[in-house]
């Protein structure tokens, strides 16, 4: 082959139209996913409202007006308020009581082979149990009321967040853990430092689905069981408002069990969340 | 130079078990370490070296023979020996560049915190990355995480610092200018390290004084001065034949 001859170009931008520009407002507005997420909802809100009024039956499915009106009148009567904080009140007892025993199950799994196993069999045995299975159970035992709710959210709450701990702390980099011992850390110092944030990913994990188990099958107890009749709670506000035929009223006690959930899932984990793993790039 | 050592090895012998052997990693080795020495340990892979730099970091007991830092016995990790190790994830992601080497330092119970962050921003100016000092370790390239995690390492100002082929994950340009860094450091500081490679030529570059390995299990075929080496000696010292042809990457 002969010599191959060597080429040189002009650089020259004289024909491109865009080199960088601006994005248009519209284009902006559509890159946003809470924009285009309201926009849904605002159309579902329409479809409903639509519908109800085409079926004609509010007994079946009162209009979207009726509900929001129904939303208000409540909350203004203070009546969905106190089934509220009633609800979650409840809920926060049993979730931190949860955690506080999935914290103690973590240690000694982490410091104990037997321990690791012990974790394991429950883990096994009782994560696939619905805690609303246990309820039953739990009304023998500690009867109507609070005792029996505390006592499967719990449930509800441990295995999740103890498997997803434990899970996190086994899959701590090699890496992290001889660096802690490099620098002579104490055993609770290590945990502390090394273990919890190495892990944090998984645990806030647990966190999440614990917290989504524990929130369903409170309502569901208060709904079926109408185990905490006579105090409230929004399982309970629905079961009663569904016996008066309120049925607008039903729709707003799901409605705000609906925006609970979404609450704490969009502020709270979603906060810690940018701020942790996301910050620290553990999860993109 | 001194003539007690800093660190002595001792006929170590290192054993550790797999799922169904039982390996020796390495057999009675022995080699002698002084106060700012650049002390290499070259050999192939499965020569022990890095198991050896383990157990000198105390994270593995010997099964025979003894190491020594001065007068004490080498029984568990401790921040007299800081390692570096090759993987980029040695860095914790939880905290920034400063917040990493000021952990070190207060958790190692070295330093109070203000003069911890004193000297965090004086050793991450020595490896130029003062403008990334509030950053965190995953926006940083591969090298930058090695020089972060050297910096620390000095920081912590220990007797001897431990360096699992600290430079073997990088490019071979950013690999380069790093052994070059390191040489600097050792210039203004003159500390002393025990350094791992495989590289032959990365071998000769950073150390003083070079222990070259036979594999499986690993044993010491010289100790030999780096100075004046040259390449197709010391791979002739290692496998026990002429090198074939010239190509090696550095």
């Amino acid at each position: 082959m002969g010599e191959r001859p060597e080429v040189f170009y002009e650089v020259s931008t004289e024909r491109l139209d865009v080199v960088e520009r601006p994005l248009s407002a519209w284009e902006r507005l559509y890159d946003n996913g809470a924009v285009r997420k309201s926009a849904l909802l605002v159309m579902l809100a329409a479809t409903w409202e639509l519908y109800a009024r085409w079926l004609g039956n509010p007994l079946l499915v009162p209009t979207f007006s009726a509900t929001v009106r129904a939303l208000f009148a409540s909350v203004a009567s203070g009546a969905l308020p106190q089934a509220a904080v009633y609800t979650i009140s409840m809920l926060l007892e049993g979730y931190v009581a949860g955690l506080a025993i999935a914290a103690l199950l973590t240690a000694f799994a982490t410091g104990t082979r037997i321990g690791a196993d012990l974790l394991e069999t429950l883990t096994a045995m009782f994560n696939p149990l619905p805690s609303i299975a246990l309820l039953p159970l739990a009304l023998v035992w500690f009867g109507l009321g609070a005792g029996s709710v505390i006592f499967v959210l719990i449930h509800a709450v441990l295995w999740a967040v103890a498997l997803n701990t434990f899970a996190g702390f086994r899959s701590v980099s090699p890496t992290w853990k001889m660096v802690g011992q490099n620098y002579g850390l104490s055993r609770t110092a290590y945990i502390a430092r090394i273990l919890i944030p190495g892990a944090f990913p998984s645990i806030l994990t647990g966190l999440k689905v614990g917290w989504a188990f524990a929130w369903r099958t409170l309502i569901a107890a208060e709904l079926v069981f109408g185990v905490s009749s006579g105090s409230g709670g929004l399982g309970w506000f629905i079961f009663e408002r569904k016996n008066q035929l309120l049925i607008a009223d039903v729709f707003a006690g799901l409605l705000t069990v609906i925006l609970f959930g979404l609450a704490v899932e969009n502020l709270i984990f979603k906060t810690i969340e940018t701020r942790t793993v996301r910050r620290w790039g553990m999860q993109v | 130079m001194d003539t007690v050592p800093l660190l002595s090895v001792e006929g170590v012998t290192l054993r550790y078990k797999t799922k169904d052997h039982l390996v020796t990693a390495t057999y009675r080795v022995s080699f002698n370490l002084f106060r700012s020495d650049r002390f290499v340990v070259l050999g192939p892979s499965g020569c022990g070296k890095s198991t050896l730099l383990k157990a000198v970091g105390g994270y593995i007991p010997p099964t025979e023979g003894r190491i020594r830092l001065g007068a004490a016995e080498v029984t568990s990790p401790g921040p007299d020996r800081v390692f570096v190790f090759q993987e980029f994830d040695q860095l914790l992601p939880w905290k920034t560049v400063r917040e990493n080497i000021v952990f070190a330092l207060t958790a190692s119970g070295k330093l109070p915190r203000p003069q911890a962050e004193e000297r965090a921003m004086h050793y991450i100016a020595k490896v130029n990355l003062t403008e990334f000092a509030s950053s965190y370790p995953h926006t940083l390239s591969g090298g930058m995480k090695q020089r972060v995690a050297i910096a620390r390492a000095m920081a912590m100002e220990p007797q001897i610092l431990l360096m699992d082929e600290p430079f073997a994950a990088l490019d071979a340009l950013t690999r380069a200018k790093m052994q070059e860094e390191l040489l600097q450091l050792w210039d203004e500081t003159k500390f002393t390290v025990l350094f791992v490679t495989h590289s032959i030529p990365e071998a000769i570059r950073v150390g003083n004084r070079i222990l070259l390995m036979s594999a499986h299990p690993g044993q010491v075929r010289a100790e030999v001065n780096s100075a004046g080496a040259d390449a197709a000696r010391i791979h002739e010292i290692l496998f026990g034949e002429k090198r074939q042809g010239t190509g090696d990457h550095g």
